[in-house]
């Protein structure tokens, strides 16, 4: 009985899902699918042509470069982004001293409380603050870009695929839409206030480029700031900013993978040992 | 239950002795995974996965608590909260990747252990109670896991939340208030968070209590084998203790080394990165995905694209839960009087060229977009998934000629020659 039923129900779903699949296929069959733009032109992000120091199982932090980087976003990105995760004194794991860490922390400005009259009033900024924000909120951040938010940047190399070789490839990808795209796909071309980079989803991007020129950002360390030094620089703070534990944890993970294989050999021998007496006798019956 | 041959536990000094007195539970503990336990002695490794799925739940618990401790179920600051475990919670970072990685290798190992007893059919008599507290365990681990989810609050926790909440529309009349009702207000927000962590702290509790009943079930008729042949005599077992004990220890040392490359070296792979965007309910992500472990019935769900009678989406919903359901019913569509996969050629070739592809392939199309040729490959995969069970399984079953069995699990492992051994016991054995 219960077989009966299920090969009644079992022979259910399946013609209802076949009725499905017929439907589809003859839709599939009947009605092109229009190519999209960003099917056709969307590109793979790729990182700057010497990697990234902290790349594969052994990397390590480059901190001349992470400083690099936090100037490129202190100078240019910081106008319109956020880094809401990250506090200043975090900048102490980028190799400055607690001196140097106060000193750049002082060039920041917070919102804080008069002291004496309670109006909230904008001041130095000390190691225990987080990051300033822009803009007072989300409105007057649409407002000055052209309707959209620029997205907080702590996690950005977390939340893109491929992240670190993402905003690389973003910063370095701008360029004018191909004549092909204006011609099969007129909708795609960049609206007003809109730019054509084909690492971004969906081709036309609301920022500006933010990189332009090469000496744009004059490093402290006398570092050639060409546009592909800046945005290689600015997307490892960035892999930084997004998990500051990334090296720790690479580290941490040798010792542990070393502690285990040797346990597991150990496991393995005792098992052999174990099951070396465990032939079975011949039955007698 | 245990074979008269089982040892007996004997209390060696005035401690045990005094314990053994008044609460026996070192005789218990003897009993259930000590040298009390006789078990099969051919066991392969396929068997160490039940004792891994037990140390996943431990190890969740544990990592859990501990999130516990520093997380917080509010959605101005959840988003926040998770972070603050990633950088300024000493080893935090460490907790939360075991937490979230140690869910997905829960699912792995689940799934080869479940896998394992449809291919050697150990749900079939005298089991078929420990199969059913299983499939109950895999449902309360879905929820638990579909639930901790929703607890970073970022893009995917909130939108999976939409989705699968939003499944319960399709039910007719109640759906909607029942909907409302689950999620404490129209859409995923502060009461629902707070709910599912709630929730979410509980059910490994629940899990656990369900584990006890499972393994309870399973030392009534004890373990099966690989030959599907029961125990006959004291030669066709081992003690637990030390033998499967030494062998589960290895075999965890194994999965521990791939667990751990995992939490160490790529800790996000199994992840999305949506979830670091901090949950927008204004801003739609492109492509809605559960976590993978739910790819295979995600997939059946969203095959069901033409209103026949019901609305596509009641019956995507349907299938969805049936698909799990009918593991329920498996004990009483396989009649076949053998259990092993090994001995049954028909049963065997639909295991490995039918339902193995199909999972594979449900896995695949789960975390697909929802554009051809994907849909029209999950619809084929679904009618096979619901063919291979509900048809296939009773009919072969039933007509099925199973290659001899050896007489006992003694000569299977001595590797006789299967005739020289069989005698007058030429018909397959089914107890
Ligand atoms: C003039 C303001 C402005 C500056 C300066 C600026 N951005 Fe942006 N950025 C935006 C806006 C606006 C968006 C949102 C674009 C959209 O969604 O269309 C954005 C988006 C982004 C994104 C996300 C793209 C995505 O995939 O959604 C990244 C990454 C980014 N910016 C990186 C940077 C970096 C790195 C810098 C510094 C080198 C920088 N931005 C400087 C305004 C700015
Ligand atoms: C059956 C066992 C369990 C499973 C399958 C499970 C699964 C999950 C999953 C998938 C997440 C989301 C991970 C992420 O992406 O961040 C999560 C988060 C969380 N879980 Fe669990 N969990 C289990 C047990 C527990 C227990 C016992 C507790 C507490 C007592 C707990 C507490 C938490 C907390 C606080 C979070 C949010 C923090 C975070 O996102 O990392 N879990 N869980």
């Amino acid at each position: 009985m219960i077989r009966l039923v299920g090969i009644l129900i079992g022979l259910g779903f399946a013609f209802v899902v076949l009725l499905s699949f017929v439907t589809g296929a003859y839709t599939a069959a009947t009605e092109e699918v229009a190519e999209t733009a960003e099917y056709a032109f969307h590109e793979e992000s790729h990182g700057p042509a010497d990697g990234y120091s902290f790349d594969g199982a052994f990397g390590t932090w480059n901190y001349a470069q992470l400083q690099r980087g936090y100037q490129v976003y202190k100078e240019v990105c910081s106008a319109c982004h956020s880094l809401n995760f990250v506090a200043l004194r975090d900048l102490g794991q980028l190799g400055y001293s607690e001196a140097q860490v106060k000193a750049e922390a002082a060039t920041w400005q917070v919102p804080g409380i008069n002291p004496d009259t309670g109006e909230t009033e904008m001041r130095q900024a000390i190691p225990t603050d987080y990051f300033p924000n822009p803009y007072p909120n989300d409105v007057a951040a649409a407002a000055a870009n052209n309707n959209a938010i620029p997205p907080d940047l702590s996690l950005m190399a977390k939340a893109r695929h491929h992240g670190s070789d993402y905003i690389y490839s973003l910063l370095t990808g701008y360029q004018e839409p191909p004549a092909r795209l204006l011609e099969e796909f007129p909708d795609a071309a960049p609206g007003p206030g809109l730019y054509y980079n084909p690492y971004f989803a969906n081709l036309n991007l609301a920022m500006a480029p933010p990189i332009t020129t090469d000496g744009q950002v004059t490093y402290a360390d006398g570092t050639e700031a060409t546009i592909s030094q800046m945005s290689a620089d600015v997307a490892a703070f960035l892999t930084w900013t997004a998990e500051p534990t990334l090296i720790k944890r690479k580290q941490t993970g040798w010792p542990v993978l070393g502690f285990l294989l040797f346990a597991t050999i150990l496991a393995w021998l005792a098992k052999k040992q174990i099951w070396s007496d465990a032939k079975p006798k011949r039955r007698k019956d | 239950m245990s074979f008269p041959w089982a040892k007996e536990y004997t209390p060696q000094n005035g401690l045990t002795k005094f314990f053994d007195e008044k609460l026996p539970l070192p005789r218990f503990v003897y009993n259930a995974v000590g040298a009390g336990y006789p078990v099969p002695r051919n066991l392969s490794y396929f068997w160490n996965f039940g004792v891994l799925a037990g140390f996943f739940l431990v190890l969740q618990i544990v990592t859990g608590v501990v999130l516990a401790m520093h997380y917080a179920s509010n959605t101005q600051v959840a988003f926040a909260s998770v972070e603050h475990i990633m950088r300024d919670v000493n080893w935090g970072w460490l907790m939360r990747y075991t937490h979230a990685n140690g869910a997905s290798f829960f699912f792995v190992v689940i799934y080869i252990h479940i896998f394992r007893g449809l291919f050697y059919a150990s749900y079939k008599p005298p089991r078929e109670m420990i199969w059913l507290i299983g499939v109950v365990i895999f449902l309360l681990m879905m929820a638990t896991a579909f639930m901790g989810y929703v607890l970073p609050w970022g893009q995917m926790s909130f939108w999976g939340a939409q989705v699968i909440t939003g499944l319960f529309e399709a039910i007719p009349l109640v759906g909607p208030p029942l909907k409302t009702w689950l999620l404490g207000g129209f859409a995923p927000d502060n009461a629902a968070l707070n709910r599912f962590f709630s929730l979410h702290f509980l059910l490994p509790f629940v899990i656990a209590g369900a584990v006890i009943l499972h393994i309870w079930a399973l030392h009534i008729p004890g373990s099966s084998n690989p030959t599907g042949v029961e125990v006959k005599g004291e030669s066709d077992t081992l003690p637990f203790h030390p033998y499967y004990t030494a062998k589960d220890g290895f075999g965890l040392g194994i999965a521990l080394l791939v667990f751990m490359t995992f939490v160490f070296f790529l800790p996000n792979t199994l992840g999305h990165p949506d979830n670091y965007i901090e949950a927008n309910p204004l801003s739609t992500p492109a492509l809605i995905v559960p976590e993978w472990y739910f790819y295979p019935f995600y997939a059946i769900l969203r095959a069901f694209t033409f209103d026949f009678i019901l609305p596509a989406k009641l019956w995507g919903v349907l299938a969805m839960f049936s698909a799990i359901l009918v593991w329920f019913f498996l004990p009483w569509l396989d009649k076949g009087p053998v259990r092993s996969g090994h001995y049954r050629p028909l049963f065997r070739k639909f295991f490995w060229f039918g339902l193995i592809p199909t999972m594979a392939m449900l896995f695949y199309l789960g975390g697909a977009p929802a554009h051809e040729p994907y849909v029209m490959l999950s619809q084929i995969f679904t009618a096979y998934y619901f063919l291979h069970f509900l048809v296939i399984l009773p009919i072969i079953s039933s007509i099925e000629r199973p290659d001899p069995l050896p007489y006992s699990i003694t000569e299977a492992v001595l590797g006789s020659d299967k005739k020289a051994v069989l005698g007058e016991n030429a018909e397959p054995v089914a107890t």
